[in-house]
């Protein structure tokens, strides 16, 4: 009750794990853990979908489709029209991290 | 004093480091190289961070962003990252091949795709500018070095930024309830805009339930329970009119401060989009019923009081 963070788009194919440690190195949350012969997917709740781990793997033994998680920036875009799955964060100024130039 | 302005959102983009290669003390081929954002806050802690320590700063150019924003976007990323090792001819100048990312920036590096451009190898440094001594000297960082936190501190340093945002708006909406309500409304306006940026983030972590809205709606009502009491006492108006005038903060503040509160997952560092996309879905509908709800209770309250009704 009263908790949407229970789910992720986060994947993990153990079996392609060459047990480099990067998913672990680079996870702020400790989903991930150094284990004995594979990375091991400890906390999948604490995935905040930043999408590091996914990009450093260089076997592309994790999947996630890696955003922001601002309400303020997915609102905008859906109060625009937009795609709120494409918005990043910034836009205008206003937003946490304001954007200088439109790219 | 560029700090201070910066936190109260002067010229926002404009607190900027030229990007390139910088000297910290006396580096010499085999000094480290920490790479960095060209936001003065980000640039400046990090050499404030390492007194005495020689090495080498590579400020990529992320258009005056922190690190981990930038990160977000991909400015501070992979191709920036290897377009300024280039551009500044850093083999040249260190013997070794390695440079240390800070770790909030991997989600814009693909640290195998830079060595394999680059041929320097991704060393990611510690979350906090201020571990950056132990990991130099251990030439790794603890776990506790890996996670990020949200301390007080951190909560609250972005409240000064909200509320020069909140300024003009409520400004506004104080003067239209001053002359609606009397200075109760005012009051309450104002105190519904403190509630959302400067004491939701302070007590986060102690307020109930998981998901921001619902913190948000529980603050809301603590902040209005007193305005509905104080209504509620002093009321010199007719039954029916002072029921709807007790419960119009009940449904206003509450909905204001869990819009704030749910504005304010893009400023944490642990809110998944997923999560909170599942918010907006569940909750935005209930916020927007509840601000229509109350304002359409002011509106009666407001002509009511114009036509001598109350």
């Amino acid at each position: 009750m009263f908790s949407s963070y229970t789910m992720t788009t986060l994947r993990y194919h153990r079996d392609r794990c060459i047990n480099c440690g990067r998913c672990s190195e680079v996870c702020p949350h400790a989903v991930f853990l150094a284990g004995d012969e594979k990375a091991e997917l400890v906390r999948p709740e604490s995935c905040m979908e930043c999408g590091a781990c996914a990009g450093n793997c260089p076997v592309r033994a994790i999947e996630v489709d890696s955003g922001v998680g601002c309400a303020w920036a997915m609102i905008s875009a859906a109060l625009r029209g937009k795609d709120m799955d494409q918005c990043s964060c910034g836009g205008e100024a206003g937003s946490c991290c304001a954007e200088p130039e439109k790219r | 004093m560029d700090h201070f302005l910066a936190r109260w959102g002067v010229n926002r983009t404009e607190h900027r480091v030229r990007p390139g290669l910088y000297r910290l003390g006396n580096p010499g081929p085999d000094s480290p190289v920490l790479a960095s954002a060209n936001y003065t806050l980000s640039f400046d802690a990090l050499r404030s961070s390492l007194p005495g320590q020689d090495a080498y700063i590579l400020v990529l150019d992320t258009m005056g962003i922190n690190v981990w924003c930038a990160a977000g976007k991909g400015t501070f990323g992979t191709d920036e990252l290897v377009r300024m090792i280039a551009l500044t001819s850093l083999a040249n100048v260190i013997r070794h091949r390695e440079i240390i990312i800070p770790q909030l920036g991997a989600p814009g590096i693909v640290a195998h795709e830079v060595t394999r451009r680059s041929g320097f190898r991704v060393r990611y440094g510690p979350v906090r500018a201020s571990d950056l001594p132990k990991y130099l000297e251990n030439g790794k960082a603890t776990a506790e070095m890996r996670r990020v936190l949200f301390p007080f501190r951190d909560r609250v340093v972005l409240a000064p930024v909200e509320l020069v945002h909140a300024a003009l708006p409520t400004a506004v909406v104080m003067v239209a309830l001053y002359f609606l309500t009397g200075l109760t409304g005012a009051l309450a306006v104002l105190a519904a805009v403190l509630a959302g940026t400067v004491l939701f983030p302070a007590l986060l972590p102690f307020l109930p339930t998981k998901d921001f809205s619902t913190k948000g709606i529980i603050l809301g009502a603590l902040v209005a329970l007193p305005f509905a009491v104080s209504i509620g006492t002093v009321s010199t108006l007719p039954p029916w009119a002072t029921v709807i005038a007790v419960a119009t903060p009940l449904i206003i503040i509450p909905a204001v401060v869990a819009y704030m509160a749910l504005n304010f997952t893009g400023c944490t560092p642990y809110t998944s989009r997923t999560g909170v996309k599942k918010e907006i879905f569940r909750y935005v509908p209930v916020m927007v019923l509840l601000a229509v709800t109350g304002t359409a209770f002011l509106i009666v309250l407001g002509v009511s009081r114009f036509i001598g009704v109350i």
